[in-house]
């Protein structure tokens, strides 16, 4: 049987670079030129197939108002195995914003995880701002992935979350929540959601 | 911060975190703020670092408790009733894929100077050493007709009225020992005193179904317990009010909370700025609980202290069976006192401390001036402690329903086990704020690809 793994991602980065855009194309191929700021849908699920088989499932987390004064929860980064943080190439301020970023990253998060640099909205190069070359050398000096893509025309999206899959430890002990029930120490979590229709027509009293 | 919110909510509790998600959802713009850098406020989980700096900020961290990140130490101690309300919040608000959860391995009763476990099982039960034979045929039959009880059919009843007839009355027509009736009024009810007794025996009740229908649900105890700590509960809730649009602020003073003439809520001031709302909703610390009131009004009033011990212990607690985690409850009379003595016990199986290390928090309470004594029947049950940071902590509550000036004031975390005055007071304030009950939508059962 070919393995499965799940992931878990977190995606950080200034307002407005395109974040939830980038979700969106990749987990439904769509794209939307008026979207608003994320309400409503910040956990997404995404699956991809190696080459060798291997289905790789991301489990998505967008960043939701929390990010915009520097307020996101321990939680976010918790067990995340892989980060993607986005800066506008028409904006050099957000490639500024990504670097602390990445820094609050590689203080916060589990040393391992890997990070990938992304620089979105390819698809307006006549304004940029941040050079390919500038925002490549700051990734090989910190040892991050890069990319450029465009959530638009679809360019570069799929690329880099594979590229990001494949990066992915193979044999990794899969985190507590990506990896489902299990955990990483010993005894086995419960699952309130199964219980959860038992539990509406639970009337009988004491059955113990 | 030149936007208008609906609601201002002060402090990221446990409390203030469930309203705020729940009011996002139902579309209100909620501006969400909290002095400390951390989430969680009061039931806020603490790392190493966070944890000296708040009980001893000029102590370096000790090197023999392994890593600072590994520490998720819970402020207040509560476990989560396997088939309470928060569980029912957790599922219906979808904040259960945020988190994870583990069974707590045991509670256990103190009864003649030693711990028992509470039977979880007929087998458990059969041999406990809780009763002799002929109380636990008593017992069995108290049971039994509290399991077949039917509010429409009287020959169920037996001639009581839950209604009207007392506890007292109840255990009495069982013939039950005080000893029994400790364990059940204590160790299943979960009543911190004696003064249930006395009143209709409905709501105890209510309390024994929702222990041992809890017990029925994972078998090893009635609670359950975050992976991470309770701090992760706050945080959950948290990111449910972002995800609909809410905004947070940490790390930020609140100054003052300004009014009108009329007294009525206009914002909350922050240094030079103030922010406009309709409503604030806060935890008693930011309206002046703990300060002389001699600037203002005053909006909160003690009701009551807890005495709270973290302890750090470098083995199990004695007489659990090594259990990796537990309740035991002293019961007062067992002990000369009003109130019932808690420890709540958690290790490196949550993922709240670094292996080998044992989090056991003693709390009850206070009943004297001299608090720290009060808890020395839970303390020496703990063997050997490594390190103890000891807090008693005033109960505030709100002296006005908040209505009149739109200033909504949630109340302190009390001394029970778990969370269901926390839920309670959610739709408590929820009905003041909104002005209709908080009823939960179903939830909608999304498939993922
Ligand atoms: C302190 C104590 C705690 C117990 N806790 C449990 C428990 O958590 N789960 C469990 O299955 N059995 C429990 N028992 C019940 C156990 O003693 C059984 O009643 C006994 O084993 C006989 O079972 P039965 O099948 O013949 O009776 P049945 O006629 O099947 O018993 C009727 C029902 O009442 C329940 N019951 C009876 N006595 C008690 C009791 N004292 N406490 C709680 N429930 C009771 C039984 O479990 C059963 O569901 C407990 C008994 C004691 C003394
Ligand atoms: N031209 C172009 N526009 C894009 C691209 N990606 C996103 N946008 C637009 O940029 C705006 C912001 O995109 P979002 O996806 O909402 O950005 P975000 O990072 O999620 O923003 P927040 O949720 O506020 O943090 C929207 O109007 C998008 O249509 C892209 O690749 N090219
Ligand atoms: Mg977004």
């Amino acid at each position: 049987m070919s393995k499965q793994l799940q992931f878990k991602l977190v995606l950080l980065g200034e307002s407005a670079v395109g974040k939830s855009s980038l979700v969106l194309r990749f987990v439904k191929d769509q794209f939307d030129d008026y979207r608003e700021s994320t309400i409503g849908a910040a956990f997404l699920t995404q699956t991809v197939t190696l080459e060798d088989q291997t289905t790789v499932k991301f489990e998505i987390w967008d960043t939701a108002g929390q990010e915009r004064y520097k307020s996101l929860a321990p939680m976010y980064y918790r067990n995340a195995n892989c980060a993607v943080v986005v800066y506008d190439i028409t904006q050099s301020a957000s490639l500024e914003k990504a670097r602390s970023w990445i820094r609050e990253l590689q203080r916060q998060a589990d040393p391992s995880i890997i990070i990938a640099l992304c620089g979105n909205k390819a698809d307006l190069s006549a304004r940029r701002q941040v050079s390919e070359e500038e925002a490549k050398k700051y990734a090989e000096e910190e040892g991050l992935m890069w990319g450029e893509t465009s959530a638009k025309s679809g360019e570069g999206v799929q690329e880099i979350f594979t590229a990001i899959a494949k990066k992915l430890p193979q044999n990794a002990p899969q985190s507590a929540r990506a990896g489902g029930r299990g955990g990483p120490s010993g005894r086995a979590g419960v699952d309130l959601n199964k219980q959860a229709g038992a539990m509406t027509g639970q009337n009988e009293p004491c059955n113990c | 911060m030149d936007e208008e919110y609906d609601v201002i909510v002060l402090g990221t509790g446990l409390t203030e975190c469930i309203l705020s998600g729940l009011l996002s959802v139902e579309g209100k713009k909620v501006l969400h703020m909290d002095r400390n850098d951390y989430y969680g406020g009061d039931s806020a989980s603490l790392n190493l670092t966070q944890l000296y700096r708040k009980f001893r900020p000029d102590q370096a961290l000790p090197t023999d408790l392994g890593r600072d990140r590994d520490y998720a130490v819970d402020l207040i101690p509560k476990f989560i009733i396997a088939s309470g309300e928060l569980t029912r919040i957790l599922v219906h608000t979808d904040v259960t894929r945020y988190l994870e959860f583990k069974q707590i391995a045991g509670s256990f009763v103190y009864r003649d100077g030693r711990i028992s476990k509470v039977p979880s099982t007929e087998m458990e039960a059969v041999k406990s050493p809780l009763m002799g034979l002929f109380e636990k045929r008593r017992a069995k039959k108290f049971f039994e007709f509290l399991q077949n009880w039917k509010d429409d059919d009287p020959a169920t009843h037996q001639g009581i009225n839950l209604d009207k007839d007392s506890m007292a009355t109840v255990y009495e027509k069982f013939g039950l020992e005080p000893g029994t009736q400790d364990f059940i009024g204590h160790a299943m009810a979960l009543y911190l005193d004696d003064d249930y007794k006395t009143k209709p025996a409905r709501p105890t009740y209510e309390r024994i179904v929702l222990y041992t229908s809890s017990m029925a649900r994972y078998g090893k105890s009635p609670y359950i317990y975050p992976l991470y700590g309770l701090g992760e509960l706050p945080q959950s809730f948290a990111r449910l009010s972002a995800i609909y649009g809410g905004t947070y602020m940490l790390d930020k003073s609140i100054d003052e909370i300004v009014t009108d003439d009329s007294g009525k809520f206009v914002g909350v001031r922050s240094g030079s700025e103030t922010v406009k709302a309709k409503q604030v909703i806060g935890d008693p610390s930011y309206f002046g609980a703990g300060k002389s009131a001699e600037s203002g009004k005053v909006r909160v009033v003690e009701e009551g202290k807890v005495i709270r011990a973290i302890c750090f212990l470098k083995h199990p607690i004695p007489g659990t069976d090594d259990a990796d985690s537990a309740q035991i409850i002293i019961p007062q009379n067992q002990v000369n006192r009003r109130n019932d003595i808690y420890i709540a016990m958690v290790s490196s199986t949550h993922n709240v401390c670094a292996k080998d290390v044992y989090v056991a928090i003693v709390s009850t309470i206070v009943e004297t001036d001299r608090p720290e004594q009060e808890i020395a029947p839970g303390l020496q049950l703990l063997g050997p402690i490594y390190d103890k940071f000891v807090s008693v902590s005033s109960l505030y509550t709100p002296t006005s329903s908040g209505e009149a000036d739109q200033i909504f004031i949630t109340r302190s975390y009390d001394a029970t086990s778990h969370f269901e005055t926390v839920v309670d007071e959610v739709h408590n304030v929820w009905k003041r704020v909104v002005g209709k009950e908080l009823v939960l939508k179903k939830r909608e059962v999304e498939v993922e690809a």
